[in-house]
């Protein structure tokens, strides 16, 4: 497992501290802004950073991020690519954990087996494959283990007692959970119910719970906070970033985005 | 109707090292709701009895086999026989699938019903059964495929179903699923979700076969009664494969029968121009399920091209990539201009239109026959009827209609 993202959550956990999880595409609006991005976003108070990466079909994502990933793509933006970037937002940031998110097929293609240790050398903590259910992990969860990545694992509202005790069993790092059922960018349906579904997993899991879909802003986050350990917020960041001309015009959006979020989770501190 | 069971998949929907359930979490328990209402409903003997009554009285079963005299005699080679799936109430084998799709999520209770399609083919049966069930139905159609079959999609509206366009990616049969799958994983609580192909998470690649299974059991008993021995070969398209694994299923224990399966080689596999996915693909991870599919070198998948709409898919069943790696099935590919032709020549000698997809088939069932002795039988699947794509036709040879 992740010394970074155990250490991250201790040190939160210390002070009351709810987790700030933005999640932007690698590669888009363009790939030499990413590395640039991450540090706006920690600066602005994000305290792990989510990364997609791109995939022609991606299935469980809403419109904001398909298009970020068609944009990433065309820009050439592959697996490789995504590991060499999260090597250079090393080189000055150790803490900060960096998840990797997205599907199986690219994966499969880079190669399962040497994946994790190239991933875990480049300075990847995590990643949540969101068509890989744990069933179908096989030897990629092994490797995922050699390696010390955590593979994140999804919980969502569909999800039935039996199986949060059985995910619960096999989870590293953090569970995730999907408040509503839909895809990313979704979230008109009004503020999810949380204390039922994310109380249950406590019930057979001691580690953090994070939760994202339909979070956009301030006030939704801290509504989430109420429940959960982490807020993971996606389209709407990737929503703002999309319409950025530059990359200082993008990082001091991204810093702006994140800030106000931060400040409404610490209040709740208050 | 009864549904035989064997080369069924594990418990997990695998077959060998594919297949599987590669969904998000969200899906996973509409999938295990679905597996068990289906193991349950197709021993219902109330369900088995309405679904061979809608088989026989509403999509016109069984359909005949025929044989084909004259293009027998222009191959010079072994009898070549048809399997008349075009004859079936919309023209093709769809119907078989989306009668018991449609069937199911009537006895589950579900009232709405979605699905994809590429042609359109699948689109119509999937709102003609619902029109006829009483179930609203939405169907996720790439932008691109709605401009090529303008009937198609006028077809569905009056049948009373929703048609939506998709614009994402390549906006064809792919992201039509890709949407599909982003409603049902919206609507799971009260959405059905009719897949049209052997493809997707498990139960849909046994479920749909099974559904299509009854082309090959009607198929091996009428051979037989014609003239007591078996075929020696089968030939079917395979885009995702269904109507080819309806086809074979029944025969995959006789071990003199031969199965040819036959790709879409569009322009020629070696311009990457094509829908082959296991002549030219390699096994990955797509739409719920893990099997041949064709990517980039990055795990893109490619857009791919075929002059038939049906077979233009980048994967194909889990079932047909076992079949493929076990040696039991045989995979080919016909390129356009040969389907094309062998659209022309069953037109002019027999007086059958097939559909394009079709066409693949009796294009290398033709060549096959030549290479065979006149004692021995070719039975190819003539999957559905071409009226569809008469515009398609006209259009390549310069007509405007």
């Amino acid at each position: 497992m992740s010394q970074r993202i155990s250490l991250c959550f201790e040190r939160a956990g210390e002070r009351g501290r709810k987790l700030l999880v933005p999640f932007i595409t690698a590669g888009d609006p363009d790939p030499g802004w990413t590395v640039a991005l991450m540090h706006a976003l920690v600066a602005g108070g994000a305290d792990m950073i989510e990364l997609g990466v791109p995939f022609s079909d991606p299935m469980a994502d809403g419109p904001v991020i398909q298009l970020a990933s068609e944009r990433a793509i065309a820009k050439n933006v592959d697996l490789t690519a995504v590991l060499e970037m999260v090597s250079e937002f090393r080189q000055a940031d150790t803490d900060t954990p960096v998840i990797l998110m997205g599907y199986m097929n690219p994966i499969e293609r880079y190669g399962q087996a040497k994946f994790p240790g190239d991933a875990k050398n480049a300075g990847v903590d995590g990643l949540l494959l969101v068509d890989c259910p744990p069933e179908e992990r096989g030897d990629l969860g092994l490797a995922l283990d050699e390696a010390g990545l955590d593979g994140i694992c999804l919980i969502a509202p569909t999800t039935t007692r039996e199986r949060v005790e059985k995910i619960a069993g096999i989870a590293s790092g953090f569970i995730y959970y999907v408040s509503l059922k839909g895809i990313t960018g979704a979230g008109d349906q009004g503020l999810p119910e949380l204390a039922g579904p994310v109380g249950q997993i406590r019930e057979f899991s001691d580690l953090p719970i994070a939760v994202g879909f339909g979070i956009k802003n301030a006030a939704t986050a801290a509504n989430v906070a109420l429940h959960a350990d982490a807020c993971v917020i996606g389209s709407a960041l990737v929503e703002t970033l999309a319409v950025t001309s530059s990359r200082e015009e993008a990082c001091a959006a991204a810093k702006a985005f994140v800030a106000p979020v931060r400040e409404s989770l610490d209040n709740m501190l208050k | 109707m009864t549904i035989k069971q064997p080369g069924k998949p594990d418990q997990l929907g695998h077959f060998g090292e594919f297949g599987g359930s590669f969904v998000s979490e969200t899906l996973m328990h509409a999938l295990e709701e679905l597996r068990e209402a289906y193991g349950r409903w197709r021993q219902d003997e109330e369900f088995i009895r309405r679904m061979d009554e809608d088989l026989a009285n509403y999509v016109g079963r069984p359909s005949p086999i025929y044989y084909a005299a004259r293009y027998t005699e222009a191959a010079g080679g072994a009898r070549i026989y048809l399997k008349r799936e075009d004859l079936n109430h919309t023209g093709a084998h769809k119907i078989n699938n989306t009668m018991g799709q449609g069937l199911l999520a009537h006895y589950m209770g579900k009232k709405r019903v979605i699905a994809e399609t590429g042609a359109g083919q699948h689109g119509v049966a999937s709102a003609t059964v619902a029109a006829r069930l009483n179930q609203s139905c939405r169907v996720y159609m790439g932008d691109v495929d709605i401009q090529r079959q303008a009937i198609n999609v006028f077809r569905m509206r009056l049948l009373g179903a929703e048609v939506t366009g998709v614009s994402s990616g390549s906006a064809t049969l792919k992201d039509a699923l890709n949407e599909a799958m982003r409603d049902w994983v919206t609507n799971v609580d009260d959405t059905f979700y009719i897949i049209g192909t052997v493809a997707g998470p498990h139960p849909y690649p046994e479920m749909v076969r099974d559904f299509n299974a009854v082309v090959g059991r009607e198929a091996r008993r009428q051979m037989l009664e014609l003239g007591d021995s078996l075929p020696d070969a089968l030939v079917a398209c395979v885009g995702g494969g269904s109507n080819a694994i309806g086809l074979f299923h029944p025969f995959l224990e006789d071990a003199g029968v031969k199965m040819y399966g036959v790709e879409a080689a569009g322009r020629g596999l070696e311009t990457g121009e094509h829908a082959a996915s296991l002549c030219a693909g390699r096994p990955g991870v797509l739409h719920g399920c893990r099997t041949y599919l064709l990517d980039d070198n990055r795990g893109q998948i490619r857009h791919t091209h075929s002059v038939s709409a049906g077979l233009d898919y980048p994967g194909v069943g889990p079932e047909h990539a076992w079949l493929k790696d076990t040696g039991r099935a045989d995979y080919v590919s016909v390129t356009d201009d040969e389907a094309l032709a062998a659209f022309h020549q069953l037109t002019r000698l027999e007086g059958i239109m097939p559909a394009l997809e079709s066409s693949h088939a009796l294009a290398y069932g033709f060549k096959l026959a030549a290479s065979m002795r006149p004692d021995q039988k070719v039975l190819i699947n003539l999957s559905g009827r071409g009226d569809k794509d008469v515009q398609t036709v006209a259009e390549i040879e310069g007509l405007s209609l």
